[in-house]
């Protein structure tokens, strides 16, 4: 087997890939043709099911009173555990959670018990949506009601030490080197707690699904999910029906955040409702249902202690976490993580602790582990800084890592150097009064913060499909989500370089069961992998023509070796002599080809890299190719002002820099990253859910009391990448933007408010009373 | 949301009459408050009664003030000229209140009757004295960091009118313009027409079933020509007030002849405040002076756990407002 072609390679200079083009589908999302989950309206018999929660947070349910709720008009069904369709697998035991590959080991209307408020206790079906709602609110349940545990701060929570954390994904002890024996040695020593709120992801469309029984053994779903082959896992593994049976459909997302990266429990019960009432069912959770229907960010402690020396070099790093998980599962965000990768440090320790609540399990949340871990460092970083005198972006140089400090690998490609440097170019760092609360704008306190970003590539692979056209069209298709960001652009753009042809001429489809499959979109890999997809189907396709040329005598390819041609721009040459060769078309048309197909396989992360060793027939070259770590890397740069006297904080400059490998499009690049800093910023200053801690229930579940930032919150935001060219990690050299663009936000609002006020707030979110509660150092 | 009928009616007689044979009834106009709570299950109608017909218009100046008609929407009043002018408290009291979409919509009598934001009272799974009398009041041992911590009882703690506006119209001496189903009419101040909680947290205004908003009133004072609303949230916008304060000083030859105090965000009502503007009156305008009104004003603050911070915040929001004002 050769290695792989490289679009570094075979595309030298980019033609439309990079380039700042405009949503291909923006226009059918403005004029309203762009069909979310919950849209497919004109399904035959369409029916609307809501969901009935439970008040209280821990119980027995006793009894149902369905009577008047079932004289309603239009209602089809009122579903319970009593009557619902029963289901081959449920996640409630660990091999039926493994195999769904479920975020919670606990599906509701399965018994009578009662875990978390909010909890599905029915599921109201009617011919209508109003008629649904209407009869869900008359359906009485009688409960026995239990004295819930709201979170690991309640007295009676009984914490443990997981063995693993994130569904069993990482450890929950960490150590490398002896961290303890560094840190009473270090002559510099900071012990600081961090407290993060609970966050919710709130995209802004809902989850939704829309379930249609086509035949008894044939089931679509319309679903909002950030990815269509785990949903069709999820939920035929449910049904006992082979995964072909199932088909999922997402063509257009409103957002996922990560609580749509797996299949929650309204997904199946739309389904059942489906097969109950033998019509197609659609379900779209209410506002206040997201707050309990599809994760979020747990509510969490964490206490970093860091040793250093006089000069500030790390000695010590010892991480510890203490965060609510719920009744059955052990979710944590490994935070650690980014603590243990960040900077050269000779020893680190991780461990985690974990209390049973009456919650539902906590997921995923973008930059999950990454976000809030990089909170407790990049305080404790500007801490240091602070406290030894030294700039803070001189004591990140001075523990900068030039090679992966967990496993001494070098970086597949490392450009936080230039990020730092341009970062502080842009922003004016240079001119920072070392002082902290030295600098004013009248009455209001003027501070300027920075914080280093990290988010890893993480190991994914996935397929795409592509076809040629002799007419000089081309449709090339994946089961990829776009999440609102720009995969059908950006794909496109892979697209129309691979194969020579403009914009106008290539359609990328995605979103299907029924086209090749695709990792989920999340972890920041979709980007890469599927862009690597489609640059190999379209190089297969290739294969295929450069095949058809060399054995056909009219060709100026004839008799040519396979491997001396190229394609190049849509034509197929001679390496040696580019002058010999023909374009497609005209190859096509001899050949009365209509089109042509190409499949590919694009790798992503380590399993590219190891496949690209395993297949160098340059054995003196294997080493020097595998094993790298790989990561992204950047800088954000905020400045805030704060009101001394009303504790209100405003970020009024940004700047952000990243090293993220190959940007596809220079525009919908800058918008995520804009996006994930707001998202950061929302996190920093204003951004949590509040459980009551007798009821164990949220008191501000809707968009009204949940403040996410508005405009005016949010100023002009400066966003640059350093144009990085790594080759070890997949054949377009993209690393993945979701993410990072969050990773450090937070730290660098609270070392901004720091530099302003000299007062250190380490509770997440950084609200008025918290400031005015503070104490200046 | 449960079923309801709906009637339109063109006239305050008719509006009133339409409501006669139905108990669980209720008016409309830009629905911005009433809708949210019928959704939330929280409100149930059996009827409603659009109002937006009704002749409740103007802007205009009277013998008496400024009188705005019931009907005109938070926009418009809030940028109307002579609001502006005259009443800067009241205008920037309305425009940074909700958002450009809720103002467009939101009328002046239906801003009135805006109801708490308190977490236990929009959520029906939860007891709470306000809904269901009798039930408790969890939030006085849960999360009360957005609640009052004056004007508070044992029964509740909840701003009951969470808004801006009512705060200026309450520190401006306005006077509210009733009619019942008679067709009578009354004149209700904007500081009588909230109540306090009390035992019946339930009742949080004089307004008689049946009986409608026809107009505000407000004075034509100096001290309400030179007044400010300042609104402090963690959020630049859409977001209620965490403390506000909307004040008014008439100074001449730097004392304050008069002065009018009303705090937003910390009452069980629009907070009024004779204790600031006792101290106020006849003193200098100095900062020495407007902390020690702040202090009065917030004397006799029963914070909870989680609100005590907001007996600092509105004390430095009152003394921000007075500075901005005097300066």
């Amino acid at each position: 087997m050769d290695t792989e072609p490289k679009f570094f390679e075979t595309n030298p200079t980019a033609g439309v890939v990079g380039k700042p083009l405009n949503r291909v589908d923006g226009r059918d999302k403005v004029m309203g043709r762009a069909k979310y989950a919950a849209e497919y309206n004109n399904l035959p018999g369409l029916a609307h099911a809501v969901i009935k929660t439970s008040d209280v947070a821990k119980g027995r349910i006793t009894g149902f009173d369905t009577t008047a709720a079932m004289k309603q008009p239009g209602v089809l069904a009122i579903l319970t555990y009593q009557n619902i369709p029963k289901l081959a697998k449920t996640p409630n035991d660990a091999d039926g959670k493994k195999a769904i590959g479920a975020p919670m080991g606990y599906l509701p209307l399965t018994d009578d018990q009662i875990h978390y408020a909010g909890q599905p206790v029915a599921v109201v079906v009617a011919d209508t949506l109003e008629r649904a709602q209407y009869a869900a609110a008359l359906l009485k349940v009688q409960v026995a009601a239990d004295k819930p545990i709201a979170s690991y701060e309640d007295p009676k929570a009984q914490l443990f030490d997981p063995e693993k954390i994130q569904d069993g994904k990482a450890d929950g002890h960490v150590k490398r080197g002896d961290a303890q024996a560094a840190f009473a040695a270090a002559p510099v020593q900071l012990t600081h707690k961090y407290t993060h709120a609970i966050n919710h992801h709130s995209p802004m469309e809902p989850g939704a699904t829309t379930a249609h029984w086509e035949a008894p053994d044939r089931l679509t779903i319309y679903e909002s999910t950030q990815g269509v082959t785990r949903t069709q896992k999820s939920v035929s593994t449910m049904l006992g029906l082979s995964a072909e049976q199932v088909r999922v459909v997402t063509k257009y997302l409103g957002g996922g955040f990560g609580c749509k990266g797996s299949a929650w429990p309204h997904t199946i019960l739309t389904v059942q409702a489906a097969k109950a009432v033998g019509r197609p069912v659609k379900l779209a959770l209410t506002r206040p249902q997201m707050f309990t229907g599809m994760g979020h960010r747990e509510d969490q402690t964490q206490t970093l202690r860091l040793g250093a020396t006089k000069d500030g070099k790390l000695t010590a790093l010892i991480h510890e976490k203490t965060s609510t998980t719920s009744p059955w599962d052990n979710y944590a965000e490994s935070n650690s993580k980014i603590i243990n990768m960040l900077y050269e440090c000779p020893t680190f320790e991780a461990s985690y602790q974990l209390a049973r609540a009456n919650v539902m399990t906590s997921t995923f949340t973008r930059a999950p582990g990454e976000a809030p871990g990089s909170f407790a460092i990049e305080s404790s970083m500007d801490d240091l800084a602070y406290q030894l005198g030294i700039d803070p972006i001189e004591i990140r140089l001075r523990n900068y890592a030039e090679k992966d400090p967990t496993n001494g690998h070098p970086w597949s490609s490392k450009s936080l150097k230039q990020c730092y440097a341009r970062g502080a170019e842009l922003f004016g760092w240079s001119k920072r009064n070392p002082k902290n609360g030295a600098t004013r704008d009248g009455r209001l306190l003027v501070g300027w913060g920075m914080a280093t970003a990290s988010y890893p590539v993480h190991n994914s692979q996935g397929t795409a499909r592509a076809r040629l056209y002799a007419d000089g069209h081309a449709v090339v298709q994946s089961g990829a989500t776009d999440l609102g960001t720009g995969t059908y652009t950006v794909m496109t753009q892979v697209a129309c370089d691979a194969l020579g042809l403009p914009m106008d001429k290539v359609r990328f489809e995605l979103g299907d069961t029924k086209l090749p499959t695709a990792p989920n979109s999340g972890g920041s890999v979709a980007a890469g992998t599927v862009s690597s997809s489609v640059y190999m189907a379209v190089q297969d396709l290739w294969q295929k023509l450069i095949k058809v040329a060399v054995l056909d005598k009219k060709s100026p390819l004839y008799r040519a070796k396979i491997a001396d041609v190229e394609a190049k721009a849509g034509r197929l040459q001679l390496k040696s002599d580019p002058k010999k060769g023909e374009g497609f078309a005209d190859l096509m048309k001899r050949a009365d080809m209509s089109d042509v197909e190409g499949n590919g396989q694009g790798r992503y992360g380590s399993g590219y890299e190891d496949a690209q060793a395993a297949a160098n027939a340059d054995q003196s070259k294997k080493d020097e190719a595998a094993h790298h770590s790989m990561h992204s890397f950047g800088a954000h740069f905020c400045e805030v002002k704060v009101d001394p006297d009303l504790g209100t904080v405003r970020v009024t400059r940004w700047v952000s820099v990243h090293g993220a490998g190959r940007i596809l499009n220079a525009k919908t690049a800058r918008s995520q990253i804009i996006g994930g800093s707001i998202f950061g910023i929302g996190a920093a200053l204003m951004e949590g859910t509040v459980r009551d801690q007798h009821f164990s229930r949220y008191t501000n579940a809707s968009l009204a009391d949940y403040h996410i930032p508005v405009n005016a919150d949010i100023p002009e935001m400066t966003v640059e990448f350093i144009d990085e060219h790594d080759p070890h990690i997949n054949a377009m050299g993209v690393k993945g933007i979701g993410e990072i663009s969050m990773v450090g936000v937070s730290a660098a609002v609270a070392n901004a408010v720091f530099h302003a006020t000299g007062k250190r707030v380490r509770e997440l979110p950084l609200t008025p009373e918290k400031i005015l509660g503070a104490k200046a150092v | 949301m449960n079923n309801f009928s709906y009637t339109q009616a063109s006239s305050a007689k008719e509006a009133t009459a339409s409501r006669a044979g139905t108990a669980q009834s209720a008016y409309i106009a830009g629905g911005t408050t009433l809708l949210d709570l019928m959704k939330a299950n929280l409100e149930e109608h059996a009827q409603l009664v659009d109002i937006n017909l009704l002749p409740f218009k103007g802007i205009e100046q009277t013998a008496d003030g400024l009188r705005i008609g019931a009907m005109e929407r938070m926009s418009d009043v809030g940028e109307h000229p002579l609001v502006v002018q005259n009443y800067p408290a009241v205008s920037e009291s309305l425009l940074l209140a909700a958002s450009p979409q809720l103002r467009n919509m939101a009328s002046i009598g239906g801003n009135m009757l805006q109801r708490t934001r308190c977490g236990y009272f929009r959520d029906a799974a939860f007891p709470c004295n306000k809904r269901v009398p009798g039930s408790g009041c969890p939030a006085i041992a849960g999360d009360n960091h957005n609640l009052a911590i004056l004007g508070v009882s044992d029964a509740c703690i909840a701003t009951a009118y969470p808004g801006d506006l009512a705060v200026a119209l309450a520190a401006f001496d306005a006077v509210l313009t009733l009619e019942n189903a008679k067709g009578k009419q009354r004149r209700v101040p904007v500081t009588e027409f909230y109540v306090l909680p009390g035992r019946t947290p339930q009742r949080e205004t004089v307004l008689e079933p049946g009986e409608l908003i026809v107009a505000v009133t407000i004075p034509n004072t100096a001290h309400a020509r030179r007044s400010t609303y300042l609104k402090v949230r963690e959020r630049t916008s859409y977001a209620y007030a965490l403390a506000s304060a909307a004040v008014g000083l008439d100074v001449q030859g730097g004392t304050i002849r008069s002065a009018r105090v009303a705090l937003g965000g910390v009452g069980t009502k629009p907070w009024r405040s004779p204790e600031a503007e006792k101290v106020l009156t006849g003193a200098p305008a100095t900062e020495a002076t407007f902390r020690a009104a702040a202090a009065a004003a917030l004397r006799g603050a029963q914070p909870h756990d989680d609100n005590r911070y907001k007996v600092e915040l509105a004390q430095n929001t009152l003394v921000q407002a007075l500075l901005a004002v005097s300066s």
